[in-house]
């Protein structure tokens, strides 16, 4: 560094550390509160950040197993937390595989093929992502239940309408793969193509293979993406089995049926492995994005 | 061989599937579901021709993911226009014909002697024994299975019966039994040697039952109790009575503009939704504001090569982005709780504070800011983390010769150098904000509401919840005048996209 080291200089990095020390305590303390509060006795309780007396109630209810309580009633969980979570887990590793199977083909057309209007389609493609699926709520319900009277397994209620609605959001992906794909250079294929490989062959045998770490890194984007989804879930599923967590959750806080520190332990349960998740691919996609591909 | 397996079966392959898929769609056609029948046709013979015409190749790569994304992306939206012009909602739900099919069948409770009822075992099947109330007359039926069926499904079956002089036998059905088969009884319609039909009116009582209305010629319909006759109002949506009396269920009408001039003109609908438009664009450009420049502060810091412990600082920060947002919103709804919360806890021991966060609109309001703060600061430090490290050391170098603070770098180097290629995502992030369903819905839901409107109306409301609230909240589900209102929160997204995509453009070529 050539920046010439003043008096102040010690002060200021003093006030930065004393900042960003201010502003990490911002974050984490809802965090810490969540974790204090899922040991805490009792869904009304205050009380210090360490819990004085350290009760498992909560993460009993979250996992599904009978409460005692202190007049000795035995309460089961009125709310299936590991259902709805298994529920999540279920449609978005589905969803998920839908949208690796069909972004990776879409984005070998648009980044290998040749075919007419394709300018127009990845704009298309762009604009689409632009208009959030919010605002078409009401068709999408009104689709789903048109579709549930001719078949009811994947009408309004039903998981595979989840995926079948997320099945569309694939811009993204598509552009992600595209990128990818074009950091490949071309002459791998084309020397399959000469020893006789059809560009199908080319794409299953030769591409694809190599794909494998941002396929890995769409599908994880792909699955977070829909276990934190809400909008649609929550007009689509209804009954009380059929809830994915997103939807869920907000149960526990209804002003008649506060269950605070229920909620506290379930947001744990089903939050701390989906956010190690995004922070591992968040490193991996930046190194899935650079390397992987030869470059000569 | 195999090669010549190879040349057939894929054409063979796709032949089947497109028969199958036919078939499907003729059921669908049959059913009543028009549309549907027709997007699926138009899916079918778009893959037909794909996968058969060597000139498409490049499609078939193509056609399953831009099939999916117009299907379920593009066509919602503009289905969603569509039914902006309708007045589909819990009243005129379901669509002509099947609104006249439910009317049709419809009974009444006919005049007659009503009939005690048992049901008999008779080696796995059933018969039905009925006792005239008044007379002591006994009949009973033929055997018949009362298999558990889906309810509504089943089309009903008549049943003869003949007199009889035999006493109930023992071994007769339960009540609880007869409970469980509820559904396929009740689908028995018995033909009494008189030729009166009698039907279930309770679990041990069977009455004359007759069909409250009769169809004519004209498309009208005959009460067959009343002789009143009833027409349908493709105005309304209703069948009407000759003095205007609405019977339900409605069924779905185009009404033209309704939807809008109701929006624009009706009082007690324009005033919220001025409000709620005014609200959800301070919302937007407010978040956007204070998520970047606390992000492009901390972006700053982080870049400053004689701070330590940056990696620790830069993972604690993230955080926020990493946890699933339906998590975080709902945590701060029970931290923000007026009376348990935590937040006031500790406002109240420090200030002696006890703020009623979800009561008051300016602090329910301030309190949406805050989160949505702190759920999205981390992405605009990200970002901007990336474009500070692309501005060349030297301009700092040369700053710092000339002897200028850092604040003076901040505000001359650092922010007029990244805010070119960060005005698209900072559009992006306007429009996202713009549409903050996730938010607003799961921690104020929209409340406190405004007072005399005539559907439910926030003052923390943003244009999507309002929507959303109108559909699928309120018990009139106007999901006609939620699509309209959708419709002109369209337009004004695809106004933002246009500025976005100049903007876009803009920094591109700045780049070149």
């Amino acid at each position: 560094m050539a920046i010439v080291i003043d008096k102040s200089q010690r002060w200021r990095i003093f006030a930065a550390h004393a900042f960003l020390i201010f502003l990490c305590a911002l974050v984490t303390f809802p965090l810490l509160m969540v974790v204090s509060i899922s040991l805490r006795p009792g869904n009304f309780a205050g009380g210090s950040l360490v819990p004085k007396t350290i009760s498992l109630e909560h993460w009993r209810f979250a996992l599904g197993l009978p409460v005692t309580t202190v007049d000795g009633r035995v309460i089961q969980p009125d709310l299936p937390v590991l259902h709805w979570l298994w529920n999540s887990v279920k449609v978005a590793t589905l969803s998920a595989i839908v949208a690796v199977l069909l972004s990776t083909t879409a984005a070998y057309a648009f980044a290998r093929l040749k075919f007419a209007r394709k300018k127009a389609a990845l704009t298309g493609l762009m604009l689409m992502q632009m208009f959030p699926t919010v605002l078409a709520l009401v068709a999408i319900h009104s689709i789903f239940s048109r579709i549930g009277h001719a078949f009811p397994a994947i009408g309004v209620n039903s998981h595979w309408a989840l995926v079948l609605a997320y099945s569309g959001g694939i811009a993204l992906h598509i552009w992600i793969i595209k990128g990818f794909y074009e950091s490949i250079p071309p002459e791998i294929e084309e020397a399959a193509t000469v020893d006789g490989a059809t560009p199908w062959q080319a794409f299953w045998r030769v591409l694809l293979p190599m794909a494998l770490p941002i396929l890995m890194v769409v599908f994880l984007l792909a699955f977070i993406g829909a276990v934190n989804e809400y909008p649609v879930a929550s007009v689509l599923l209804h009954s009380q089995d059929r809830l994915t967590m997103a939807v869920g959750a907000k149960q526990f806080l209804y002003a008649q049926h506060y269950l605070w520190g229920d909620f506290a332990a379930a947001a744990i349960l089903s939050g701390l492995p989906v956010s190690v998740v995004f922070i591992l691919a968040q490193r991996w996609m930046i190194s899935g994005l650079t390397s992987g591909a030869n470059k000569g | 061989m195999p090669k010549a397996l190879k040349r057939f079966l894929l054409p063979a392959v796709i032949l089947a599937l497109g028969l199958a898929g036919l078939y499907v769609t003729t059921l669908v056609y049959a059913m009543g579901e028009a549309l549907l029948a027709a997007v699926m046709l138009a899916t079918l013979a778009c893959f037909v021709w794909i996968y058969t015409t060597q000139k498409a190749y490049a499609y078939r790569y193509l056609f399953p993911g831009i099939g999916a994304a117009l299907i379920f992306v593009v066509f919602p939206m503009l289905y969603t226009i569509r039914i902006g012009f309708t007045n589909y909602s819990s009243k005129n739900l379901l669509n002509f014909k099947r609104a006249t099919q439910y009317l049709l069948e419809e009974t009444y409770r006919a005049d007659g002697s009503t009939f005690n009822s048992e049901v008999i075992p008779d080696g796995g099947r059933w018969r039905i024994r009925l006792e005239d109330a008044d007379t002591g007359a006994a009949f009973l039926t033929g055997p018949v299975p009362l298999e558990q069926t889906e309810p509504a499904e089943q089309a009903a079956v008549t049943l003869p019966a003949v007199p009889t002089k035999e006493p109930v036998p023992d071994g007769v059905m339960t009540l609880r039994e007869i409970i469980e088969r509820q559904d396929a009884l009740k689908n028995l319609v018995v033909v009494l040697p008189s030729g009166v039909h009698v039907r279930m009116t309770g679990l041990h009582e069977l009455a004359p039952q007759r069909l409250q209305y009769t169809r004519n010629a004209d498309g009208s319909l005959t009460n067959n109790q009343d002789q009143s006759v009833l027409r349908p109002d493709f105005k309304t949506g209703f069948y009407e009575t000759a003095d205007g009396e609405q019977v339900q269920p409605g069924f779905q009408v185009d009404i033209g503009w309704r939807n809008y001039t109701q929006i624009f003109t009706d009082a007690s609908l324009r005033e919220p939704f001025g409000h709620i438009f005014v609200w959800t664009v301070i919302f937007s450009a407010l978040s956007v504001l204070f998520c970047t420049s606390l992000g492009m502060v901390l972006a700053v810091l982080l870049n400053w090569d004689s701070l330590r412990f940056k990696g620790a600082y830069r993972l604690l920060l993230f955080l926020p982005y990493a946890i699933p947002s339906f998590i975080s919103i709902l945590v701060f709804k029970g931290l923000f709780n007026q009376n348990t919360g935590e937040i006031n806890l500790v406002l109240h021991g420090l200030f002696g504070l006890s703020p009623t966060w979800f009561s008051d609109p300016f602090l329910a309001r301030s309190m949406l800011l805050i989160v949505n703060t702190w759920l999205g600061f981390p992405y605009m430090m990200v970002v901007c983390m990336g474009l500070i490290k692309a501005i060349p050391n030297d301009l700092y170098e040369a700053s710092a010769v000339a002897g200028a603070g850092p604040i003076t770098n901040f505000f001359k180097i650092t922010v007029p150098l990244i805010i070119r290629p960060l005005t698209p995502l900072l559009i992006a992030s306007f429009a996202f904000n713009f549409n903050n369903l996730v938010l607003v819905n799961l921690l104020t839901g929209g409340l406190p509401d405004y007072l005399n409107t005539s559907v439910p109306a926030g003052t923390t409301d943003l244009l999507a919840t309002y929507t959303y609230r109108i559909a699928f909240q309120d018990s009139g589900q106007k999901f006609g005048l939620a699509a309209a209102i959708s419709t002109v929160v369209f337009l004004m997204v695809a106004a933002i996209a246009l500025i976005q995509i100049r903007a876009t453009k803009i920094s591109q070529q700045d780049k070149g």
